[in-house]
């Protein structure tokens, strides 16, 4: 408790590139799974294709797959960010495709005959209903890259796992339980707030 | 290509530390999933027919779940020191959230109209869970289990760090060497290992579940 108190500031530096390395990580593999979950949202054929290829990526082990990609891209924060967005997608995926799916066809009709467009019934109706579901996957993905993160320090990516690792190759304890219980309370905090807003997002919708 | 042959002559080269650090790995990961198993199916059936308990184990399970695997192996060094046991010790905790979240989701799963009529027909509580409930939450179970297979598996590489043997010990010198056909030698047979067991698990899945609850 005395070294996390007397290098707090090497704990705050090591946990906000924690959640810079993550936070990318969740945006790209968001941007990538939004429009691939419509689209299997659309066609049986897409959805078990994304899901059985994201299924396999989420399966292989998280140090392995690091190492796999050092001869492809080297060591740093490129690897372990395409690593984390590889990991994150199937939940993503699914949970986008399951959240279009579960409106109801009553609504999306009404739309239509309210003379919206495809572009606008997506927008205006099937996200914003299909919004706590998509959540719900953000927040499991969320917490399979602050994960990720923590391994990542090892292909030298920064974050807490850095902590982690000195400490362990120093023999330090002090500095491993500051990287592991920083970084187990950042993972409780962010599942937590999502689920704050999932709830949220769910009653609002629901009223 | 050059890269595999490589790794494929360092492999050879390297057989008796492969096959041993293969034996480790698994023998880890079974381990840590048949402790965990051990614990969490039991634990999730008490649970689930007592909504308190539930509630409970659900909101602990929850934020087990949530747990980097890595920080939680890390806790566990400065506790019980490094090597096999303390590797053990820690996944088979990282096994314990999705067996148990699992085990109450099959159980509470069961359609209540199924288990008052086998009430009806006189059935003791512990014939209805052996004859009703068990067969019926199995399949959901397995799933628990086959999530907890691959976290275990991944977990076991990282169990490297602290000591615990297995196929993160080629990944882990050669990341640190930058020897590219080493950590190959343990990143791919690793890799497969852990396909190999979610291929393993949904066979399985699928050949338990009752024929009646079979989807079409």
């Amino acid at each position: 408790m005395t070294w996390f108190l007397r290098n707090w500031d090497q704990v705050a530096v090591a946990l906000g590139q924690h959640v810079a390395i993550s936070l990318t990580a969740l945006l790209i593999a968001f941007a990538i799974a939004l429009p691939v979950g419509i689209a299997a949202a659309r066609s049986d054929r897409v959805y078990a294709a994304a899901i059985t290829i994201s299924g396999l990526l989420y399966t292989i082990p998280t140090l392995a797959f690091l190492a796999l990609l050092i001869p492809i891209v080297g060591l740093g924060r490129t690897n372990a960010i395409i690593a984390m967005v590889a990991f994150s997608l199937v939940v993503l995926i699914r949970n986008v495709a399951a959240g279009i799916r579960g409106v109801s066809p009553e609504v999306v009709d009404a739309a239509r005959g309210m003379g919206m467009d495809a572009r606008r019934v997506l927008l205006r109706v099937e996200l914003p209903l299909a919004a706590p579901v998509i959540v719900a996957g953000l927040r499991v993905a969320a917490v399979t890259v602050i994960s990720v993160t923590v391994a990542a320090a090892y292909v030298n990516a920064g974050g807490l796992g850095t902590l982690i690792f000195n400490g362990i190759a120093g023999d330090h304890a002090p500095k491993i339980w500051s990287g592991a219980l920083t970084a187990c309370a950042l993972a409780i905090t962010v599942d937590g707030t999502l689920a704050l807003l999932e709830r949220h997002l769910s009653q609002t919708r629901a009223g | 290509m050059t890269t595999l042959g490589e790794a494929w002559s360092y492999l050879l080269a390297h057989l008796p530390q492969f096959t041993t650090a293969l034996g480790v790995h698994v023998a880890l990961s079974a381990a840590a999933l048949a402790i965990g198993a051990a614990i969490a199916v039991p634990a999730g059936i008490y649970a689930a027919h007592r909504p308190r308990a539930a509630f409970a184990t659900i909101n602990v399970a929850n934020i087990g779940r949530t747990l980097p695997s890595l920080a939680v192996l890390a806790l566990v060094m400065p506790l019980l020191g490094t090597g096999f046991a303390p590797s053990l010790f820690a996944l088979s905790l990282l096994a314990l959230p999705p067996i148990v979240l699992n085990a109450i989701a099959g159980i509470r799963g069961i359609d209540p109209e199924v288990v008052d009529a086998a009430r009806g027909m006189g059935m003791t509580p512990g014939a209805i869970l052996r004859h009703i409930e068990w067969p019926l939450a199995l399949p959901v179970i397995f799933a628990g289990l086959r999530t907890a297979a691959i976290q275990v598996i991944s977990g076991a590489v990282l169990a490297a760090f602290i000591g615990g043997g297995g196929l993160g010990d080629f990944i882990t010198a050669g990341i640190a060497m930058m020897a590219v056909p080493q950590l190959l030698v343990g990143a791919i047979p690793v890799t497969l290992l852990a396909i190999g067991a979610d291929f393993a698990f949904g066979m399985l899945q699928r050949r338990i579940t009752p024929a009646g609850v079979r989807e079409a």
